[in-house]
């Protein structure tokens, strides 16, 4: 296309406006990055740790030191009660009447229902109890099933909603508020031409944005991407071209920049919450769930999980990609009816 | 279809819009011939900018009709949109964007047109080609939006006040501008609250007020017809001593006499009669003169004398 056509002009101008405002740069490449690697590092798997229990007795100490999951200090009653209770250890083994053995710990905290269990089994088994059932240990640690390989899918979600929302709504607001519409259509300038500029400079933003958070996931913590690229570039496309649509339609009448901030908010913030960006959804009451299930970052965030995690194929998704069309379809009609060009 | 009205480069018929309760536009006649630089003269709220608008085709009238180059807004929008140029009164162009990129914006939504090199040129902003629009001053932002209106090579140019806020030199630069795209024989319709733009680019102005014209004509006519040629303000008397009004309106060649603020108004055909003829009756009541002024009558005059508003006054 030649550089002079309207619409090669006007989307210019989209890469323009964007690039020369940092802040924009900021939330759309950078935040994202640092969100992931702070929450991935939090959140990372730990190797399973020793814990620290007290025992009171040496011929309780003895045997429970051949298990080695387990730490074990020999102490007085005095002192394992006060390492019991300023949490130095999780569990005090103690002798009871009648050559049994009494645990004390607290039941809230996981740590000593862990050492519990352990305890006890070392205890039972070197008292001469043999397991009815013979039984063995896979240790599953590879990627797929940590936090970051759950989060990094809403991540991209939440990117997608919120440069597709925030590029359309706040750039044609302010246009409008600058009477830069209005002198727009004062020329012969298509009035398709103004609003496809739009989908095109994000389409292309769109394999910088998703390429930054996807390779980033990649590179540092091995986040696989199971299903077919093509099938989740497809995705993401459509899933960028109905929040587009949305954020069309919130901008389709308001003059002011407070107006659409409040409106995309209101939008959004229920979305960020409710679509299991950060937690599954499935924690919300039953009741809710065909609610959420209808939210567009929801459909979103289910189908990237499914084809990045599980390999699932688009077709698959079939539920997930009608919700994003139905959305595309309304919002984009409905602003188009709307759409005030002044 | 009348001959005059074929060949008017626009033509507005009846003309009528109102928002809400209140009348912009109440029934407005109008005919601006080919090549002139017709002036829309009135105060805020006159009615001048929805006049414009609709003539630009983007307000659409309650009732009337409009014809711009022989053209109508709801069967040739787009033809028409191609041969005209247009500045709007209150349009911020991107800040991020540089001169440059702007006009060659402007300049791909037209079929022709000079290159945007050339229209930059034309408004004198050469040097600043490579700037962002966000550091121009505002008379630079306003020959920058001339040159956007420009880019099309128009027939009819449309200006909405565009010397307003503009420092008396970014004004004078801006004129010449102006004068230049007149010579070219193009046509320029514009608004303005301020006489004597009018009386400097406009070859005939209707003054607008109400959302009526309540007077039509060359500067020149316009100040003939209403007032004398010349004007005297003068402050004479205080409240315990008034100065008798009735008997300076009695003398010949002097009419039209209003107190005003404090001071009084006259108009007079002679001043070298007038003004002794005036500091005689002063003695005569033997009250002292503080103050005396005159000059020779402008649009403002006319608009003054028609309305008794100044075209300031909001």
């Amino acid at each position: 296309m030649n550089s002079n056509h309207p619409l090669a002009q006007l989307t210019l101008v989209r890469f323009r406006e964007f690039i020369r405002e940092p802040e924009a740069l900021f939330w759309v490449f950078i935040f994202p990055i640092l969100l992931a690697a702070g929450l991935g590092i939090a959140f990372r798997n730990r190797p399973a740790e020793v814990l620290q229990i007290a025992a009171v007795t040496p011929e309780l100490a003895a045997p429970l030191s051949t298990e080695k999951l387990l730490d074990v200090r020999q102490l007085s009653l005095g002192d394992a009660e006060a390492a019991l209770r300023n949490g130095k250890v999780a569990l005090v083994a103690e002798p009871g009447p009648g050559g049994a053995v009494v645990y004390r710990f607290d039941d809230t905290n996981p740590e000593g229902r862990t050492a519990r269990m352990l305890a006890d089994r070392a205890l039972q088994r070197a008292a001469g109890r043999v397991d009815p059932l013979l039984s063995s240990d896979r240790l599953m640690r590879e990627p797929g099933s940590r936090y970051i390989d759950f989060f990094i899918p809403g991540l991209l979600g939440m990117n997608l909603m919120g440069s597709a929302m925030w590029g359309i709504g706040f750039s044609i607001v302010d246009a409008r508020r600058k009477k830069l519409i209005k002198r727009l259509v004062a020329t012969p300038m298509s009035r398709q031409y103004y609003l496809l500029s739009f989908l095109l400079s994000r389409l292309v933003l769109l394999v910088l944005e998703v390429g930054v958070v996807l390779g980033f996931g990649a590179l540092v913590f091995q986040v696989p991407v199971r299903g077919s690229l093509a099938g989740l570039a497809l995705l993401c496309v459509l899933s960028s071209l109905s929040f587009c649509a949305l954020g069309l339609l919130l901008a389709s009448r308001v003059q002011t920049i407070e107006a659409a901030s409040g409106l995309m908010n209101a939008v959004m913030m229920p979305m960020w919450i409710c679509s299991g960006v950060f937690f599954s959804a499935q924690r919300f009451p039953a009741a809710m769930q065909p609610l959420i299930k209808a939210l567009p970052l929801t459909a979103v965030i289910d189908a990237l999980r499914a084809m990045m995690l599980q390999g699932s194929s688009l077709p698959q998704l079939a539920p997930q990609v009608a919700i994003l069309c139905g959305w595309l379809v309304v919002s984009f009609v409905l602003a188009l009816k709307l759409f005030r060009w002044r | 279809m009348s001959p005059t009205a074929a060949k008017a480069a626009l033509r507005l018929h009846h003309l009528r819009k109102t928002y809400r309760d209140v009348v912009a536009v109440d029934g407005l006649d109008l005919e601006v011939r080919p090549a002139e630089c017709f002036g829309l003269l009135g105060p805020n709220g006159a009615g001048k900018t929805t006049t414009i608008e609709i003539c630009e085709g983007l307000t659409a009238p309650d009732a009337g009709e409009v014809e711009v180059l022989g053209l109508r807004w709801d069967r040739d929008a787009s033809a028409l949109r191609q041969r005209l140029g247009i500045q709007l009164q209150e349009t911020q162009l991107s800040e991020k964007l540089t001169v440059l990129e702007t006009v060659r914006l402007f300049r791909s939504f037209f079929r022709q047109g000079p290159y945007a090199p050339e229209v930059i040129a034309l408004v004198q902003l050469e040097e600043k080609s490579q700037s962002r629009v966000g550091s121009l001053s505002g008379g630079q932002k306003q020959r920058l939006a001339l040159a956007c209106a420009l880019v099309g090579r128009p027939d009819f140019l449309f200006l909405d006040e565009p010397t307003t806020g503009l420092d008396p030199q970014a004004r004078r630069q801006l004129w010449e501008l102006i004068e230049q795209f007149k010579l070219a024989g193009r046509t320029i319709l514009l608004t303005t609250h301020y006489m004597d733009e009018a009386e400097r680019l406009c070859d005939r102005v209707a003054i607008m007020d109400h959302g009526k014209a309540i007077a039509l004509g060359t500067p020149r006519e316009l100040i003939k017809s209403v007032c004398a040629d010349h004007l005297v303000e003068f402050s004479a008397g205080t409240r315990a001593r008034p100065l008798d009004l009735a008997a300076l309106a009695a003398i010949d060649g002097i009419r039209d006499v209003r107190p005003e603020n404090g001071s009084v108004r006259m108009q007079v055909t002679e001043l070298h009669r007038a003004v002794p003829a005036l500091l005689e009756e002063l003695g005569r009541q033997a009250i002292p003169l503080t103050e005396l002024r005159t000059h020779s009558a402008t649009l403002e005059d006319v608009f003054v004398t028609l309305t008794g508003r100044h075209l300031r006054d909001e």
